[in-house]
């Protein structure tokens, strides 16, 4: 067999492929094999290296050199230059703003700051290929797990870490996993809920896309401690590629005996099914989901009983999130302690963020916990857009608040966050500047919850409607301070009497942007000129 | 979205709906395990093979399944990726999720509403065009981002759109056979 000697990765996340890296990646095999270098140099198409801005982006291996925004007609250049010649394609490598360019990725700011557990092998290897996967340690957790540590060990071990719901909600894993394993019933299931409906988030997608076994070896530790034999991936149907994706990687684990009958030789029987969502953002919640996985309408139930006791069908029923699960096979790997000497005193580990919206480096990071804000935005996102003015940042999605210039320093943790006004959440990250009017923005998630209200309770069904038409009113500006009044009243009513997270939630963005830019509000009231031009959205940008 | 009136009772069902579609449609419900909560995939697969789930298909899947129709139309207006009406050649999709929001993508979706004459979610007169706003296609780092059936633009501009309409409407009249992006 040949040995390779240099490897050629090329990103081939959703990002990515839609400005072409598919071309780049076939351009790239056909020039290597023109050049009779096809047995010794590899192109792979790899995961989401989290700098979608840049991108497409190239990584030469193991020279560790960092190409970006490659356009399939570069592939020649890197070919000619780089592989047969050893010398650097100068004009495609990062440049940044003050220092210049950069060719290594570890140099990268936006890489520095960052610690990767959840993504460990995002954008290091090939997702359809179960190999590569094992190569760096894969299934190794599983594996122990099976055969050297008893249920309760596994889960004293998560619960020893202490890591908790990635999905926003924050509850110890190790917990939950404890309660439903202590339910007496013949048949249980674990779920891995992948209906990421944050608008302008993509953690969980870019996880399933780049190292989809991550999350099935997880599942099948998961199901091992609370003893169930049965899991479901509930994704949405909007991510064919991580579903095609995660259909490959469920066949080779298949193929291999690490799903099925007698997986390491134990007696533990595992299998996985995927379910697909239809676009509905309440099924999040995990009783919507859990309906939704039956086929129904995906509405919440009343908790209790919780899917812990009564879920699937009635049995007992275990829903982690994807980023959760990604942390699984490290913790049992390196040890709780381990983990938990990462992060704060509460949250424990790292955390994925979708950065969005007016800053340099859109993309995904993932960071200890305890990093502030600043950080995220300034030094790994590179500041705002354009030179402008930093404004606000939205975090936790259309369920949480804005955070303003005084609370950057602020270090992330769940409870941090919460106590500011905001929310940790799945982990969406949108940052605003000076030109951004912060009433419209209240407006525009309002407008996403209403849509996304599943009618069944009332407080959330008709009070999104009306605080939507309340903010219709005042950006119209034909509001009175009687309607700002009201807006606000109506805001703690829906959030004190709604059934589950989206509407108890749903007023956050009106709430706190009124704490911090009250004036914004005022000024669609009592000064009809002032802000006629910012108001309006100018064609482009 | 959906409005129960689009449903009548009494209307008679209409025959231009291919057969072969039935049929396959029936195959794939037949080779199935278990039809219990098996509605949201037969669904799928529906909408894949029609385009659309009109009131017929609905009913179909109802009767084979074993549940109340009304239980289908339940189901198929909770959800917003299925549609009861009827797709045009090219599907424009403009993503409003947040990060495309604060670059501008507002204008964009109106700009294309102003230029085709239609709303959301409705098809044009030609039958060339459904326009939807969806919820992040994920590709963030290229906001404002627009999709037409599965080709991506990215960075779009007001000034981009007319160039894009026309590519796709001169397709139709033969004039230009390639895309040019």
């Amino acid at each position: 067999m040949a040995r390779t000697r240099t490897n050629i990765l090329i990103c081939g996340g959703t990002g990515c492929i839609a400005s072409d890296s598919e071309k780049v990646q076939k351009n790239l095999e056909l020039i290597v094999k023109a050049r009779g270098y096809g047995d010794e140099v590899k192109v792979i198409k790899t995961g989401c290296f989290g700098f979608c801005e840049q991108g497409p982006i190239v990584k030469i291996e193991p020279d560790d050199v960092f190409y970006v925004r490659v356009g399939p007609k570069d592939a020649r250049e890197i070919v000619d230059e780089h592989i047969v010649k050893g010398r650097i394609v100068d004009r495609l490598l990062y440049r940044e703003p003050e220092k210049g360019k950069i060719d290594k990725q570890e140099n990268i700011p936006f890489y520095k700051k960052q610690l990767r557990i959840a993504l460990r092998n995002c954008g290091l290897i090939n997702p359809e290929d179960i190999y590569e996967y094992i190569a760096l340690g894969g299934y190794e957790a599983l594996g122990k797990a099976l055969t050297q540590m008893s249920r309760d060990e596994v889960i004293d071990e998560i619960k020893k870490s202490g890591l908790r719901g990635r999905g926003g909600g924050g509850f110890p894993t190790g917990v939950k996993w404890e309660i439903t394993k202590k339910q007496v019933s013949d048949k249980k299931f674990i779920i891995c809920n992948a209906d990421e409906g944050d608008p302008g988030a993509f953690m969980d997608r870019s996880i399933l896309e780049g190292d989809p076994h991550n999350v099935l070896e997880a599942m099948a530790i998961g199901a091992y401690a609370i003893g169930a034999n049965k899991g479901i991936i509930y994704i949405r149907a909007e991510y064919p590629l991580a579903i095609s994706r995660l259909n490959t990687a469920i066949k080779q684990a298949r193929e291999l005996g690490l799903l099925g009958t007698g997986i390491f030789g134990s007696d533990f029987n595992f299998d996985i099914q995927i379910k697909y969502g239809a676009g509905a953002f309440v099924c999040g919640e995990e009783t919507a989901l859990i309906n939704s996985c039956e086929g129904k309408r995906g509405e919440p139930n009343y908790r209790p009983p919780y899917p812990a006791e009564e879920g699937f069908w009635g049995y007992p029923t275990n829903v982690n999130n994807v980023e959760t699960f990604a942390n699984i096979a490290p913790i049992i790997i390196k040890g709780s302690q381990w983990f938990s000497s990462i992060g704060t005193e509460k949250s424990k580990g790292t955390k994925v963020f979708a950065l969005a919206g007016k800053i340099n480096n859109v993309g995904l990071v993932e960071v200890p916990m305890g990093t502030t804000l600043r950080e995220i935005i300034f030094d790994i996102g590179g500041g705002i857009q354009g030179g402008k003015k930093f404004k606000a940042v939205q975090t936790g999605g259309p369920s949480g608040g804005v955070l303003i210039e005084e609370q950057l320093d602020t270090p992330i943790d769940y409870e941090s966050l919460t106590e500011k006004g905001s929310m940790m959440g799945s982990g969406g990250m949108i940052v605003m500047d000076e030109n951004d009017n912060m009433v419209k923005i209240a407006k525009f998630y309002l407008e996403f919850t209403m849509d996304e209200s599943c009618g069944r309770c009332t407080p959330c069904r008709i009070g999104t409607k009306r605080m939507y038409e309340l903010l219709c009113k005042i950006t119209d500006k034909k509001g009175t301070l009687n309607d700002i009044d009201a807006l606000k009243q109506l805001g703690s009513m829906v959030k004190g009497s709604s059934l589950c997270g989206l509407g108890q939630t749903a007023p956050n963005p009106i709430i706190s942007t009124m704490k911090y830019f009250w004036e914004e509000y005022l000024g669609f009231i009592q000064d009809n000129e002032h802000l006629s031009e910012e108001g309006k959205y100018k064609y482009g940008h | 979205m959906t409005k129960p009136a689009e449903i009548s009772v009494t209307a008679p069902i209409s025959d231009n709906l291919p057969k072969e579609k039935f049929n396959e449609l029936s195959k794939f419900i037949d080779q199935m395990e278990t039809t219990d909560g098996a509605l949201i995939e037969t669904l799928h697969k529906a909408q894949n093979l029609f385009g659309y789930l009109p009131r017929d298909v609905q009913l179909y899947i109802a009767r084979k399944l074993g549940i109340p129709g009304a239980e289908v139309f339940g189901v198929v207006s909770f959800y917003s990726y299925f549609t009861t009406k009827p797709r045009g050649k090219h599907t424009i999709s403009v993503c409003m999720g947040t990060a495309c929001f604060v670059r501008g993508a507002d204008a964009i979706v109106e700009y294309f509403k102003e230029k085709l004459s239609v709303e959301s979610n409705e098809i044009t007169e030609d039958g060339l065009f459904t326009l939807k706003d969806v919820r992040c296609i994920g590709a963030c780092g290229l906001a404002p981002v627009v999709m037409v059936d599965d080709k991506v633009y990215g960075r779009v501009k007001v000034e981009d759109i007319d160039g894009i309409i026309n590519t796709y409407s001169e397709m139709k009249v033969g004039k230009n056979e390639n895309k040019n992006n």
